[in-house]
């Protein structure tokens, strides 16, 4: 237990000795948040709007000032080439062409249908989904208003129809920064840690300093608890450091027990460091530690459901995903801060953690035996 | 009673014989030096005797432990000094020294008095990092941690590689002071002029043992007339004397050639013919072999 004090104490006189390294694990992660959370938004607004208005009567006016009005679109303005339309979307000044035919009013009022086409721009799969989806409700509203005019009536009151009004549950006004801020909070907490882990200990590899070690009555054990141990009180304030931030700036829920979450954080650690040192066996040299490294953390970093939600990867992918540590971090990140989760909904992750903790670390220490 | 017991130790890495099977001890209180060029397998029989590295056959004990079995035993007696400069580098000369001494449970004043000059000469930089010291101190600073909790026994890989030729002076100079406080020393060194401060020798090439004794003795082995030479060019006069009758060898050696002959042979034969070469000589001497003369005698016809 001495020796591990001793190890460890050695570990934070080089760390705090070296100023780009203080820099990089903990203005470098708050800043990696503040500006991510504000980037990272898939709010998708001023969707550029073209017009082929061959019909020019009321009705199609009306669907050009609903469009006019929306803080969804920007209205580019009209045309009566398709020709003109299509350059437009060649040349990316346009998102959305939307045409309405002639005899468009005329067809609503005598056949009671009408048709107009969409043309997206699809390179963007997210934003063509969300400009959709605009569209088809504003056409929507626009039906209903045309409809009742004809009628005479007050649209709201004369047709009944079932409207689906959703409401947010645990995000109510749907605020993006109290989505993102625990997710890449958990992502850069990994990263940082798995890398400074890794790199650490090969660094001691390469520069041979790990071979005079081994001549000391040094055990792996205890030189393995003395470079994790150091990490994983950093590992610490990097996460309160971020969080800090993302309720001071952001203003983000915080409805859970924040015992709760520093337990798990405790647990997630070890698995994290665990990682960073089975790679650190696996390298020979600080470069092939970083390539690896890199290999891992950016498949967990897509798979962890920050990006894509993860019922949407195919089956293999959300297997893939039981061995993500980020995964689980990410959703327990959310469950307390932003739902409030309490210790039994954590639970089976929290088992399930302490498992892959255990497996790492002893996976890592066998392996390291082996090699020397 | 031997420090160091080697019994037919040998290691492979893929095709390469690193070292061959071999066997040898040094005594206790011994300064034994392994002596050989680069690729000798010096340093392999080195980490497999501090037991970082594990022989494919044979077995080797260090104060009668054997270094695959006991390694945690011997980890503890052996003060170990790697061929490359292996301290924290951004750690100061007291930080470092601390720290190895917190590693071995042992304080670092305990031991002053083993250390003796060696501490005093680089006391005066102690704030100073690893990293920003000069060759010579570097070596000193690590030979410091490596006898920080004053072992039985010290294995030195290539102390003196890459320090200049006064420090590697004052360097074996150290050795013979810390064998004197009753420490047994294994080194290993490329400098064949180093041979002559040890007590017994194992000259070594290609992962084998070609000789081991005492210098004085392997000098004394060498029985062929040999001769210093020196010319207003030594490299031409090398070749011209290639041609020498009963010529057993020459190479160049520092400021001279070395002449070794099969037969005696007087200075004046020699002069002559160079004469007749067309190279004049400005110095001709006999001379004693030395243990490099020795080693290249073995390498070519041994």
């Amino acid at each position: 237990m001495r020796t591990i004090i001793h190890l460890v104490k050695k570990e934070f006189l080089q760390i705090l000795r070296s100023k780009l390294m203080l820099r990089v694990m903990t203005v470098l992660p708050t800043m990696q948040l503040i500006v991510l959370s504000f980037a990272a938004n898939y709010d998708v607004k001023h969707l550029k709007v073209y017009m082929i208005d061959l019909d020019l009567s009321p009705s199609s006016r009306l669907i050009a000032t609903t469009l006019e009005g929306s803080k969804f679109f920007d209205f580019q303005g009209y045309t009566f080439s398709q020709k003109q339309a299509f350059d437009a979307l060649d040349k990316d000044k346009a998102d959305i062409v939307i045409e309405i035919p002639r005899d468009f009013e005329k067809n609503l009022v005598k056949e009671n249908h009408a048709e107009v086409q969409i043309l997206i721009n699809a390179i963007n799969n997210q934003k063509s989904g969300l400009a959709n989806g605009y569209m088809q409700a504003i056409l929507n509203e626009v039906n209903k208003n045309i409809r009742g005019e004809w009628i005479g009536f007050n649209p709201d009151q004369t047709i009944s129809q079932i409207d689906v009004v959703p409401v947010n549950w645990y995000n109510p006004t749907l605020d993006y920064p109290t989505l993102m801020v625990p997710g890449v909070l958990a992502e850069l907490l990994s990263l940082i840690t798995i890398l400074l882990t890794a790199l650490n200990i090969v660094k001691e590899k390469e520069i041979g300093t790990l071979e005079q070690i081994n001549v000391t009555p040094v055990t792996k054990f205890q030189f393995t608890m003395g470079k994790l141990l150091p990490f994983w009180v950093i590992g610490h304030i990097i996460f309160w450091t971020g969080l800090s931030a993302g309720r001071i700036i952001f203003g983000i829920p915080i409805l859970g027990s924040l015992w709760l979450l520093e337990g798990f954080l405790s647990i997630y650690l070890f698995v994290v460091l665990g990682i960073g040192l089975f790679i650190s066996n696996l390298a020979e040299t600080q470069q092939q530690a970083m390539f690896v490294a890199f290999f891992f953390i950016m498949a967990f970093i897509l798979l962890c459901g920050l990006f894509t939600p993860v019922e949407n990867m195919p089956q293999w992918a959300q297997w893939l995903n039981v061995v993500n540590p980020i995964y689980y971090f990410v959703e327990v990140n959310r469950l307390v801060l932003i739902k409030g989760s309490g210790f039994k909904i954590i639970a089976p992750i929290m088992g399930g953690m302490v498992f892959y903790a255990v497996a790492i670390n002893s996976l890592a220490i066998w392996r390291y035996r082996k090699t020397t | 009673m031997s420090a160091i017991a080697v019994n037919g130790i040998s290691k492979n890495f893929g095709e390469i014989q690193a070292v061959k099977p071999m066997s040898f001890s040094v005594k206790e209180g011994e300064l034994f030096g392994l002596i050989g060029p680069d690729g000798a397998g010096k340093t392999t029989l080195i980490k497999i005797l501090v037991t970082v590295l594990k022989p494919d056959s044979g077995f080797a004990t260090i104060d009668h432990h054997d270094v695959v079995k006991d390694y945690h035993y011997i980890r503890n007696i052996i003060g170990y000094m790697p061929g490359k400069f292996a301290l924290y580098q951004d750690l100061s000369i007291e930080e470092n020294m601390k720290f190895f001494a917190d590693v071995f449970g042992t304080k670092l004043e305990d031991n002053l008095e083993l250390m003796g000059d060696i501490y005093k000469q680089i006391e005066p930089f102690k704030k100073r990092r690893a990293g920003q010291l000069s060759g010579g101190m570097k070596q000193k600073l690590a030979l410091c941690c490596a006898l920080i909790h004053r072992p039985k026994i010290l294995i030195l890989d290539e102390p003196t590689t890459g320090v200049d030729a006064v420090s590697r002076k004052e360097f074996w100079n150290m050795l013979q002071h810390i064998r004197t406080q009753g420490i047994s020393i294994l080194v290993s060194t490329p400098y064949m002029d180093e041979a002559a401060k040890c007590d017994r020798i194992a000259l070594m090439q290609d992962g084998s043992i070609i000789a081991l004794d005492t210098p004085q003795a392997i000098r004394d082995s060498f029985t062929y007339p040999i001769f210093g030479i020196r010319g207003a060019n030594n490299y031409h006069l090398i070749e011209k004397m290639k041609s020498f009758p009963h010529l057993r060898s020459i190479y160049p050696s520092g400021e001279f050639a070395h002449l070794v002959m099969n037969q005696e042979i007087t200075l004046q034969e020699i002069e002559d013919f160079a004469a007749k070469s067309g190279e004049k000589l400005i110095e001709s001497k006999l001379i004693k072999a030395d243990i490099e003369d020795c080693f290249i005698e073995m390498m070519q016809h041994g």
